[in-house]
């Protein structure tokens, strides 16, 4: 940045010319722009993260246990599946819409798993590909009767919440409970596959490298398009910081069994969302039907060809989800899916800092929000507290989620910002 | 109609309209919303369309537009006939319209909202930076006061709303754009600022079709008026030779209306309380009750009956 006291108007970047602009400049201007944001109501992921660290000092503090490697590994393992249902949740969320089946179409993609697996000896890719492209049909149907019918998302996906539980015990049949040939891949895959820790150290160096260079590169070429820059100390602080977190992270549970395969997946799954949410025109879409579908429309975007593809990705992530999940429990069973998965993902995105109103939110949601549920869930399961204190406590944290989200909302409304 | 034939076509030996409507008619049942309409669009010229409630005017913009195609009539685009089948048939010949409630989303910033449906992008991903570069030359141009274009269009004022509505109808380099009461709902320096936004827009040599309540604005920019009354054209004048008496009459239908009704109504009241003195007061009575009525309960001269009673042939 060439910001000095004495350039003239034209000599700025073209962003930067309009004198009602208060600039910030350097280390100190994106801490100051940061708590302007903050305190405009934009909370961002602040709310959840300074959550996480109270949960993660209570639990400690009652139980020494709860930070130890081996509980922090077997977290990471049961936040795989809910969160990767939680990232469909998210898309849905980000449309103002819902979708109650999630838990039943895990179910079902589970029993087609174990079915397929044990009684019609398909090999493990085909029960994959079968249980999610049921998935996919399922959320083209959600999606076809949504825009063709105006029905609203609320009632179809509870109707589809009875109907595939329905499925699933048919498929599952008289035993109601398969048990997954332990030697599969994808059991060992969700169970006994962790990554070496030369490739976690690697791995979070790429990450941390990764986020520097893409950093400098649209620096560059905002200043190739004659706009400003952030500081390129700011740049270096953000990647450094993220490699210390992730080394440290990295060589905390290689104390371990190390970094879990499937929540690696799942990580990997909400960056890539994240991507398409954020750096794509179907992302842009979504956000635009999220805000105003009739605005969405007049600019010519396909709003019915956004609500299918979304559809189909909320029950497909739902069915991969399943899979992960029958996969760790190595079994397939009337419960599958069942219980507090369906309220979980929910939870877990809204938590995350997904509005429920729609084009507000992002896949980074599902993952913080889902550390969360599964942080108190283990806890209390530390404490030997049992599921009716869970169900208590997680709802309450989901009541403070939506008021934080309401009050943020309030906030930035005053500030004009609505 | 005796009244359009006193506008000649403006130095038409040397241009040739961008958008020119012949006989276009639409009924919705057994309404009949527009009936004959013809109407020129010059480059660099800005046309404002006046009518009540009920005139037509929402019907043509729409048929414009692409969301409701015509039923009989023809329209030349660029010398060309045409058909606007679809709001994207609309947005593809050239015609970019500002719909009234400014269909902006209040979640996305400004450059989102100008790009919106039509980003720019680069293999798969968003060419953030050109889109940013260009809503930045494309606002200054348009002199618009957008402190910042990464911020949320929910933070913006009516004005810079607005302005980005229109400033997102040229993102397609339109050749002709419709703005729907662009100046509704707003004050008064926000509505100096759209007006402006139009005058610059006539400068770009586009064809500017303004629909507008308000005279005050009409007369300010528009180089021509053409006026809709019940689903017909009731008359074409160029804003320099007419009075705001003259648009009115033609927007009310001159003779016949709530303005001249009670003009001579309180003619002859005025004669018979001046026979009969004790029947002052209860027509003055009336004379105050008579406004609250009707819709055009502006306080005009009462010349407004001077209007030639010819036009009421169409009435």
């Amino acid at each position: 940045m060439t910001n000095t006291s004495v350039e003239t108007p034209a000599e700025r970047a073209a962003d930067l010319q309009d004198e009602r602009l208060v600039r910030t400049e350097g280390v100190r201007g994106a801490v100051l722009a940061f708590r302007q944001r903050v305190r405009g109501g934009d909370l961002g992921s602040l709310p959840v993260v300074i959550g996480l660290i109270v949960i993660c000092i209570i639990f400690q503090v009652l139980n020494p246990n709860f930070l130890s490697a081996n509980n922090l590994v077997n977290l990471t393992l049961q936040c795989a599946a809910v969160g990767t249902i939680s990232i469909g949740i998210v898309l849905v969320l980000l449309l103002g819409q819902i979708d109650l089946s999630v838990g039943s179409v895990s179910g079902l993609a589970a029993a087609i798993l174990g079915v397929g697996l044990t009684q019609l000896k398909w090999p493990v890719a085909l029960a994959i590909i079968v249980a999610l492209l049921v998935g996919a049909a399922i959320g083209y149907l959600y999606g076809l009767l949504f825009t063709r019918f105006g029905v609203p998302s609320f009632v179809i996906t509870l109707a589809g919440l009875l109907a595939f539980l329905g499925l699933q015990l048919k498929i599952l049949g008289p035993n109601g409970s398969i048990n997954l040939p332990y030697d599969s891949w994808i059991v060992q895959f969700a169970t006994s596959s962790f990554l070496p820790p030369w490739a976690a150290y690697a791995l979070a160096v790429i990450a941390a490298g990764a986020l520097f260079f893409s950093d400098v590169m649209r620096a560059r070429r905002r200043r190739k398009a004659g706009l400003s820059t952030g500081a390129l100390s700011v740049t270096l602080i953000k990647a450094i910081a993220l490699l210390v977190v992730l080394l440290l992270a990295v060589a905390y549970l290689a104390t371990d069994r190390g970094l879990g395969a499937s929540f690696l997946l799942f990580v990997l799954l909400v960056i890539i969302m994240n991507f398409f949410l954020t750096r794509t025109r179907w992302g842009r879409s979504v956000f635009a039907v999220g805000g105003s579908v009739e605005a969405a429309r007049r600019a010519g975007i396909k709003v019915n060809r956004i609500y299918i593809t979304v559809f189909i990705l909320c029950s497909s992530f739902a069915a991969l989800g399943g899979l992960l999940a029958s996969a760790r429990l190595t079994s397939a069973s009337l419960s599958s899916g069942g219980g507090d998965t369906n309220l979980n993902a929910i939870a877990a995105a809204v938590i995350g800092g997904t509005s429920l109103f729609g084009g507000r939110g992002s896949a980074y949601s599902a993952l913080l929000g889902i550390l969360v549920i599964q942080s108190i869930s283990s806890g209390l399961t530390l404490l030997n507290l049992d599921s009716s204190i869970r169900y208590m406590i997680t709802g309450a944290v989901l009541l403070l989620a939506v008021i934080i989200d309401s009050l943020s909302r309030r906030s930035r409304a005053s500030h004009g910002q609505a | 109609m005796t009244m359009e034939s006193a506008v000649a076509e403006p130095s038409s030996a040397t241009r040739e309209p961008v958008l020119s409507l012949r006989g276009v008619s639409k009924g919705f049942g057994a309404v009949r919303a527009l009936t004959d309409i013809d109407l020129d669009i010059y480059p660099g010229e800005v046309v404002a369309i006046v009518g009540d409630n009920g005139a037509g005017k929402s019907t043509l913009v729409k048929i414009l537009a692409g969301v409701h195609p015509q039923d009989s009539g023809t329209i030349k685009f660029d010398g060309q006939i045409v058909n606007i089948p679809t709001p994207t048939a609309s947005r593809a010949l050239g015609i970019a319209t500002v719909f009234q409630d400014l269909a902006l989303c209040d979640n996305l910033d400004v450059v989102s909202n100008l790009f919106l449906g039509r980003e720019i992008v680069h293999g798969v991903s968003l060419d953030e930076e050109e889109m940013e570069q260009r809503s930045w030359s494309l606002l200054r141009q348009l002199s618009a006061k957008i402190p910042s274009v990464r911020i949320a269009v929910a933070s913006l004022s009516g004005g810079q709303r607005q302005t980005v509505a229109i400033a997102r109808s040229l993102i397609g380099e339109p050749s002709v754009v419709i703005l729907d009461e662009p100046t509704a709902a707003l004050g008064v320096a926000q509505t100096a600022e759209v007006l402006n936004l139009v005058e610059r827009l006539r400068e770009r040599g586009l064809g500017v079709l303004l629909i507008s309540h308000n005279m005050a604005d009409v007369q300010a920019v528009a180089d021509r008026v053409a006026v809709l009354r019940l689903g017909r054209n009731n008359g074409d004048f160029h804003v320099a030779d007419v009075s705001y008496e003259e648009i009115i009459s033609a927007i009310t239908g001159a003779t016949d209306n709530v303005v001249t009704r009670r003009a001579s109504a309180h003619a002859v009241e005025s004669a018979a309380a001046n026979a009969e003195a004790t029947g002052a007061s209860s027509s003055a009575a009336e004379a105050v009750a008579a406004p609250s009525a009707g819709a055009v309960a502006e306080p005009l001269p009462n010349n407004a009956t001077g209007i030639d009673d010819a036009t009421e042939e169409n009435r």
